[in-house]
């Protein structure tokens, strides 16, 4: 009995943590205007389609092939020109997804968006 | 108490075990050729790039692997469950579709990566709908293991708690991860980001819960001790388990800005985990007499060697757990040096453990034969997954001596092909011991499943 009584209090406190990390232990502080948002969502959407998550980090998530790209926008030696050069003809790994200019636009809006929330990654 | 080690009982439901012990030896040997054709990626940036890019080729990869390690897990409970009971599986028609949905299922998320369809998830990267599918095919397993079982959780063993656990919150965590599919999570990307490594770290702990599980149920049918299974340090060892599942992936959002209080003590009882696990092989080991060490030769290599990665794991995880460390070694290959120890290390190294405990039950004779070659197999593996292991780390100590050098990260892939070559090669051999213990594996369930055909006819 203490057994079965000792699940249901842990499987319990498991529903209620999970609760609050579904609300306030993940809010944001940079929420983007509406317009900006479904850009944001329209770039996301590539991101996951094209799989991007095999080579590419955010926040941890994904493969070591190509750059972390959390922090990409605002690092100095990246930045959003050179982000576009490759969106636009692949580089040496990666391969050549012919995006049009919206595209690339919609991705690099995502990946600005990502930036800004990363204020603890900045802090390292 | 002791069991008898040459009384055999079969039952109908053996075939179907033995083909999913077959189906998850070849996710695995399928998902260790990927690895090794995403190795040479990294040494040969135009290697397939066009025609099997690692945008293919990784989740192919990752998503063979893990396959293994549930499937094997659920090809090993096919085979126990009767055998716990002394009744015959629930419904046999049921683990038959579990076997065509899910082969079913496999080719088709195959079939999309070849396509280039992809959900473009980390670890859950074929398309959702597939998903859906792929939770389906376990509810005829869920079914089977319930009503066969029909467990009473005030006396059971442990091992039945942990199977348990690891069905009910393989359920919970994939539901979970695809909680990106509303938009008040997508649209929120630190939501987003947290609920994913909640939902990925926790499902790690369930297949955990299934594996180590069936690790518990041969070390009881080996060493014949049916009390180390319902001791208190077991379910002490259980609970801080379960803890773990529930809590223990706040270490992946070090770097993710939500609360601080996401980001607590959970990869303590990690560690704690590990330690206890290592502990009770350790003292099942003491309990084993040379007798039965010798008959169960392989299985307890298998389990030993487990053991050792429990220690050489729990070393890396102490080091990695150090926040100020975390910061630097999150995102290099020394978080891949501690999956590959975890996944390959211990997990395969108790499926295999509990994959050649069923061929000996299946056949001695036969076993006896390939005894040699399987001992090879096993030492082979292990001693190139170390050299891998070692590899993995250098590799990400050579990002964070770069990240430190504000070094351009064409630099670094400069730098790191050495190490690339090193952990590539290595991955060869890691594979070849593999393969060694696939292919007897194999070739000796389709014997013993030949000669029961005869028998019975």
């Amino acid at each position: 009995m203490v057994k079965i009584l000792a699940f249901i209090t842990l499987f319990t406190s498991y529903l209620i943590y999970s609760g609050f990390v579904y609300s306030i232990g993940t809010e944001s502080t940079v929420i983007p205007n509406k317009e900006e948002q479904l850009t944001v969502t329209k770039g996301k959407a590539l991101y996951e389609k094209y799989n991007c998550v095999s080579c590419h980090q955010l926040y941890g998530l994904g493969g070591y092939l190509g750059p972390e790209l959390t922090t990409a926008y605002s690092d100095p030696q990246r930045g959003e020109l050179f982000m576009k050069a490759l969106l636009q003809a692949g580089g040496r790994r990666m391969p050549n997804f012919h995006f049009n200019e919206n595209e690339i636009s919609a991705i690099i809006t995502y990946l600005k968006y990502v930036d800004a929330t990363a204020v603890s990654y900045k802090k390292k | 108490m002791t069991t008898d080690l040459t009384k055999k009982q079969t039952y109908a439901s053996d075939k179907i075990a033995r083909s999913f012990l077959i189906l998850a030896m070849s996710y695995l040997l399928f998902g260790l050729l990927l690895g090794v054709i995403g190795g040479f990626q990294y040494i040969l940036p135009s290697f397939l790039k066009n025609k099997l890019s690692f945008q293919q080729t990784r989740p192919l990869h990752v998503y063979l692997v893990i396959t293994w390690i549930f499937t094997g897990a659920q090809a090993g409970l096919y085979y126990y469950l009767p055998r716990i009971c002394q009744r015959k599986l629930y419904w046999e028609q049921g683990a038959k579709i579990h076997l065509l949905i899910q082969i079913l299922v496999s080719v088709l998320i195959v079939y999309s990566f070849f396509m280039g369809e992809f959900g473009g998830r980390e670890y859950l990267e074929f398309p959702p709908w597939l998903g859906a599918f792929m939770l389906l095919s376990w509810i005829p397993f869920v079914i089977n293991f319930f009503f066969t079982l029909k467990p009473n959780y005030k006396n059971a063993p442990v091992y039945v708690w942990s199977w348990s656990t690891g069905i009910l919150f393989f359920f919970i965590t994939l539901s979970e991860s695809y909680l990106w599919l509303i938009d008040y999570f997508h649209s929120n990307i630190i939501r987003d980001v947290t609920v994913q490594w909640k939902a990925l770290g926790s499902m790690v702990g369930s297949w955990n819960m299934l594996v180590y599980g069936t690790g518990m149920y041969i070390m009881e049918k080996m060493s014949g001790d049916t009390k180390a299974c319902r001791s208190p340090l077991a379910f002490f060892f259980y609970f801080l388990g379960l803890t773990n599942l529930m809590f223990n992936w706040g270490h992946h959002t070090y770097i993710v800005p939500a609360a601080p209080w996401v980001k607590t003590v959970a990869y303590i009882i990690s560690m704690t985990e590990l330690l206890i696990l290592g502990y009770i092989i350790m003292q099942w080991r003491k309990t084993m007499s040379q007798a039965r060490k010798n008959y169960h030769i392989i299985p307890y290599r298998l389990l030993s060697f487990a053991d050792g990665w429990i220690l050489l794991n729990l070393i890396l995880a102490i080091i990695i757990s150090v926040p100020a460390w975390n910061n630097y070694t999150h995102g290099t290959h020394i978080t891949v040096a501690h999956a590959m120890g975890a996944t390959i290390g211990i997990n395969t190294m108790l499926l295999f453990a509990s994959v050649y405990y069923i061929i000996q039950q299946e056949g001695q004779a036969f076993f006896e034969k390939k005894r040699k070659i399987t001992g090879t197999g096993v030492f082979i593996t292990n001693f190139a997954l170390l050299l891998f292991w070692i590899a993995m780390l250098g590799t990400g100590l050579l990002k964070i001596s770069s990240k430190l050098n504000n070094e351009t990260f064409y630099t670094l892939m400069q730098k790191s092909l050495p190490w690339f070559k090193f952990f590539t090669y290595s991955g060869i051999v890691v594979f070849a011991g593999l393969f060694i213990l696939i292919v007897t594996a194999i070739s000796l369930i389709r014997k013993s499943s030949a000669v029961r055909t005869l028998t019975s006819e």
